[in-house]
């Protein structure tokens, strides 16, 4: 997984609530077996007409062809689990969402790819949102190990993260990895729980 | 105040727990200072669409599946509901997850098994879904399973690969709601009504962070179909899981199920189950309570499952929702769905109509539809279709005659899978049709660019599929 220390980019404003894991990547995206190549799909009806005429969606407009970030509106990626909504996000250049809140499995998926979801005050989303809509005369910085924000302007915001979903980004560790340091702790709870609830463990 | 003598403490009485207290601390392999656990998973259900990328994962890296027979494959998302061939790419992801099954050396359930089916209805059928147990699945509708008290939620194709390699995954613990639902319900009002009642008292969001326990009469009165139907949809007020209290409905249930555990086993389980349901004392972060009365059939007008309305109800006007958010969304929803505010649910004109999914694909499902459906005739213009949760649900109704009731009032009986749930195989909506749907999520698209979904139960599904308009299945009954 790609670290994440600190980033600066471009932010697209997204006030829309509720933005929903099918619209950020619709099914028929689904029939992949791969993880790349996903931007093509990445908020398809959003983008494109049914014959195929561009809608002028925000990410297509010029200022923000480049974002790597996205100031959301509230329960960012609620719905489905399908992780090809932050594969997709990835594959077009997001590295970072900022919203109020996250949908649970979204904001989880999230972190095992590399993209960093912040969470803010509403106040702080309304500021954002403004400097976001300045379009790419506004960079917008983030810095991880600090736990901060910066704005064009130069103000900076703090932001709170679990420490150690911020260790795996900053040092893009492999938490399967990880986990496997601990395979003699689990060893130790299967044995256990064979004793325990043997038909747990007889054979599916 | 008099000075009492300092009595040797007793030892202290052990912390009331709930229901998910208890599941989780019984699955902690490892806790870290800053409370991040490794939480032990025991069942793992594995579907074509999330998981080409995990097993791809594994390979790359050289490891295995560290515990094959907890797991349990199927394809179930993309399948077609009829005897067609599928197109290549559906073709080559059913065929991607048999070749990982068997370098893997997962058990399968294949295209020809009668049990293959949805994973959250194969789980339960097959006795593979059992109370206290760890559940996951790359799927979010997972919670489903949570209605036999186990702890079951959906992951990412990330964590799917960490439980195939680990068997484990790195969670915090939720925290704790309690939703009751007192007295019993009214006539024609189900389980489906109940849920979507409540996720339009929660919010799309109003669960997040939570694991949800469901309590009171109505959830105790209620078939493990019906509990399952709740638990289901509790990812769309945004919980992580829904749980309900096993009781000797759950065990009667599961009694004799092809996986259950049998003879001194089942003694043992039945003895430990019995001391799930949550303590007497036990404290909730959060709690919401709602009357069995109260609910009517329900049914969504917009594009949120929290959308929901009692069927009596009008569409209702963004000029009256209560925030800025809401009114903006209001009004995109009602833009979307080609809805004027203030015209009578039971006035909307429907197009098509889907029973079937893992909400609401189940036998006691398509057993209430048939019901309605009965010596009566599908509205002219409208194409309805039934798509039953599994191959064994299929073999049932057949069995009990259900399929020539919907095949004689003019509904099509298809194949097993996900279907129009989320559109992925052939069977969507075209743009502009709407739908009266049994499913569990009415986003923009979700059945068919374009589509428009109102959810609703079995019953009222096929009171719409007959009247041509979204119905009050009262009026049927
Ligand atoms: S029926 Fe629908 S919600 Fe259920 S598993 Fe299939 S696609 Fe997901």
């Amino acid at each position: 997984m790609e670290k994440f220390t600190t980033l600066s980019g471009v932010a697209a404003p997204l006030p829309m609530v509720n933005v929903d894991t099918d619209m950020i990547i619709p099914k028929q995206f689904l029939k992949t077996i791969k993880r790349t190549g996903l931007k093509d799909g990445l908020f398809y009806e959003m983008r494109w007409t049914a014959d195929g005429q561009k809608k002028d969606f925000i990410l297509d407009q010029p200022a923000y062809q480049n974002a790597k970030i996205i100031v959301a509106g509230p329960n960012f990626g609620c719905g489905s689990s399908r992780e090809h909504a932050p594969w997709a996000l990835l594959d077009f250049g997001i590295r970072c969402i900022i919203s109020e809140d996250f949908a649970d499995i979204f904001y989880n998926n999230c972190f095992k790819n590399g993209i960093l979801p912040i969470k803010v005050s509403k106040e702080i989303i309304a500021r954002l949102m403004d400097d976001a809509s300045r379009g790419s005369n506004a960079i917008i910085e983030i810095d991880l190990e600090k736990q901060e924000i910066k704005g064009p302007d130069g103000g900076t915001v703090h932001f709170e993260i679990d420490a150690f979903r911020k260790k795996c980004l900053i040092e893009g560790l492999d938490d399967i990895g990880l986990t496997l340091e601990k395979k003699s702790s689990i060893d130790d709870f299967e044995s256990r729980q064979k004793d325990s609830q043997p038909w747990l463990h007889t054979a599916s | 105040m008099a000075f009492r003598k300092k009595a040797a403490s007793p030892p202290e009485p052990p912390k009331p727990r709930t229901l998910f207290e208890k599941v989780w601390d019984a699955h902690v392999v490892d806790r870290q200072d800053d409370g991040t656990c490794v939480i032990y998973v025991d069942r793992h259900l594995v579907h074509e669409v999330t998981s080409p990328q995990a097993f791809e994962g594994l390979r790359m890296t050289g490891r295995k599946v560290r515990r094959p027979e907890a797991t349990i494959a199927v394809a179930d998302h993309n399948t077609p509901t009829t005897t067609g061939a599928m197109d290549d790419e559906s073709r080559i992801q059913v065929e991607t997850l048999e070749s990982n099954v068997a370098e893997f050396g997962v058990p399968y359930f294949d295209m020809n098994d009668a049990r293959r089916g949805i994973v959250h209805v194969i789980g339960p059928e097959q006795g593979l879904t059992l109370p206290g147990m760890t559940i996951v699945c790359g799927d979010s509708h997972t919670s489903t399973h949570g209605a036999f008290g186990a702890l079951a939620f959906g992951i990412g194709t990330s964590e799917v690969e960490h439980v195939l390699a680990t068997q484990t995954l790195i969670q915090k613990p939720a925290k704790n709601m309690r939703v009751a639902v007192e007295g019993s319900l009214p006539i024609g009002v189900t389980a489906k009504d109940v849920i979507l009642a409540i996720i339009g008292r929660l919010g799309t969001a109003g669960g997040t962070g939570y694991v949800v326990e469901y309590a009171g009469r109505a959830i105790r009165e209620m078939t493990m179909e019906g509990r399952m139907t709740v638990c289901n949809m509790s990812i769309e007020a945004g919980a992580r899981a829904g749980l309900i209290a096993p009781d000797e409905t759950t065990f009667k249930y599961l009694d004799g199920r092809p996986f259950s555990p049998k003879g001194g086993a089942w003694d043992l389980a039945l003895g430990q189950w019995r001391r799930l349901p949550s303590d007497r004392n036990a404290t909730f972060d959060s709690q919401l309570d709602l009357l069995a009365s109260d609910i009517p059939p329900m049914v969504t007008w917009g594009t949120s499952p929290q959308d929901a309305l009692p069927i009596t109800d009008v569409i209702p006007d963004p000029a009256n929702a209560p925030d800025e958010n809401r009114r903006e969304a209001w009004a995109r929803s009602l833009a979307y769905m080609g809805l004027t505010p203030g015209t009578r649910l039971v006035d909307v004109p429907i197009d098509r109509v889907f029973i079937g999914s893992c909400t609401n694909g189940r036998i006691e499902d398509l057993r209430a539809a048939a019901e309605i459906a009965r010596g009566r005739k599908v509205a002219a213009g409208v194409s309805a279709m039934v798509v039953p949760g599994s191959g064994l649900v299929k073999a049932e109704a057949e069995k009990e005659g259900l399929d020539k009731i919907f095949i004689e009032a003019g509904f099509e009986w298809r194949l097993q899978g996900c279907s129009m749930c989320l559109a992925m195989n052939a069977d969507r909506l075209e743009p502009g049709q709407r739908c009266a749907s049994t499913s569990n999520r009415n986003f923009e698209g979700r059945q068919g660019r374009g589509g428009r979904t109102h959810l609703v139960s079995p019953a009222m599904a096929v009171a719409a599929a007959i009247r041509g308009t979204l119905a009050d299945v009262r009026d049927f009954q």
